[in-house]
């Protein structure tokens, strides 16, 4: 082999055994790189025991109950749910039926005392007009009865 | 076939590649004027505002092309480093140092740019999410091949190690762009995939896509004044830059 041919071979093997090494360390990691779990997991038993840890899911519709400076919710995956207790200042974005990731702990009561709640924004950008009209026929396929909106 | 090679090749010179970055250099700002002024105007007053996040998402028309400006210029870098250390022409070792400060500079301002908007959107500032931290690993490989291409005194073998680190680094690359679908972070998804329509309103994306094209030209055309600069430097006793420099 040329010395230029030497070179390349033993550039692409390394990459090639970098990227090895960096598959194994990731799929290693994998759990902890998870930044939260999901409720399903929480009841699985799957959550890390007395620690705090994140929770990843959607703000259940019609859960968002105020008293005073506490605010408490249902935070969802669709299948399971868990009841969130927060005091404290919410973002913006956190709103009924969207993402949400809250930080804290689970009372032995099943309620997650959270410490932090951050918003989970999805990736759809639309303007006030093309929401609506979304929203409106979500509204129109769950109740087949009522009358198409105009 | 031959031939082709060799026409190649003569751009492998520093100077021949010299003046031909001169030329193109006028071209690539006038681009990214055009493209910048257009993707501004768009993205300040022709695009809508978002339904969820009101005006505040107008941050995707910096934030967006640079993160992905941060990413393929990682790449292009890794790439030329890679020539360099394989064929060892000069000229793509030069290429590669002239485009670390862009990428680092592009890094930083994903970095930036996004945790302005994280706190009013998500409540945070920062979070270690997957997205985040492979980001800020770029960043500091930016600044690693930076900081190690200036600690070694001689240019051949500064140019290897940095050749050495930017190959290494570009496993992080596929982590970045996948980060969001391999595991659970706090970072949306990607709006624009290769195997669906954009989930964004028409005039929003065509902002962002002349925004990240003004930011493709704006790239090109300081990475080669700053190669040139570079080539000047390193080839300052050769005949040719005595008498271009004068």
């Amino acid at each position: 082999m040329k010395p230029r041919q030497k070179r390349i071979a033993l550039i692409v093997g390394g990459l090639a055994s970098i990227a090895l090494a960096a598959v194994l360390t990731l799929n290693a990691l994998d759990s902890n790189i998870a930044l939260y779990v999901t409720p399903s997991e929480v009841l699985a038993g799957k959550a890390p025991q007395g620690k705090a840890f994140r929770i990843g899911g959607l703000v259940k519709e019609g859960s968002v109950k105020r008293q005073d400076m506490t605010v408490r919710f249902v935070v969802t995956d669709t299948v399971k749910e868990i009841p969130v207790a927060y005091t404290g200042i919410l973002p913006d974005l956190f709103r009924d039926g969207k993402g949400a990731v809250v930080q804290g702990r689970l009372g032995g009561d099943g309620i997650f005392v959270a410490t932090e709640v951050l918003a989970k924004h999805d990736e759809n950008y639309m303007p006030p007009e093309a929401q609506h009209a979304v929203d409106q026929a979500q509204k129109a396929q769950k109740s087949p009865g009522a009358p198409a909106p105009k | 076939m031959r031939k082709s090679i060799v026409h190649w090749f003569k751009f492998a010179s520093p100077q021949s590649f010299y003046p031909l970055a001169g030329r193109m250099i006028p071209w690539f700002w006038a681009a990214a004027a055009v493209f910048g002024i257009s993707g501004l105007w768009i993205s300040f007053f022709v695009a809508p505002t978002d339904a969820q996040q009101g005006e505040g998402y107008r941050i995707i028309f910096v934030h967006v092309p640079a993160s992905w400006m941060s990413m393929f210029i990682y790449m292009v870098m890794a790439f030329w480093a890679g020539l360099g250390l394989a064929l060892n022409t000069r000229v793509s070792a030069m290429m590669a140092q002239s485009l670390a400060p862009t990428g680092a500079l592009m890094a930083a301002l994903s970095l930036w740019t996004g945790a302005l908007w994280g706190k009013p959107m998500w409540g945070a500032w920062w979070v270690w999410d997957a997205r985040l931290t492979s980001e800020l690993i770029l960043f500091f490989l930016y600044l690693g091949f930076m900081a190690l291409q200036a600690a070694i005194d001689d240019p051949r073998r500064a140019d290897k190690a940095g050749a050495i680190l930017a190959l290494v680094g570009v496993v992080n690359i596929p982590i970045i762009y996948f980060s969001v679908k391999w595991w659970n972070t706090l970072h949306q998804g990607s709006t624009i995939n290769m195997n669906k329509a954009p989930s964004m309103a028409q005039t929003m994306l065509w902002g962002m896509l002349l925004m990240a094209m003004a930011f493709w030209m704006y790239s090109i055309a300081v990475a080669l004044m700053r190669v040139r600069a570079i080539i000047l430097e390193r080839e300052r006793h050769t005949e040719w830059v005595k008498h271009a420099v004068g």
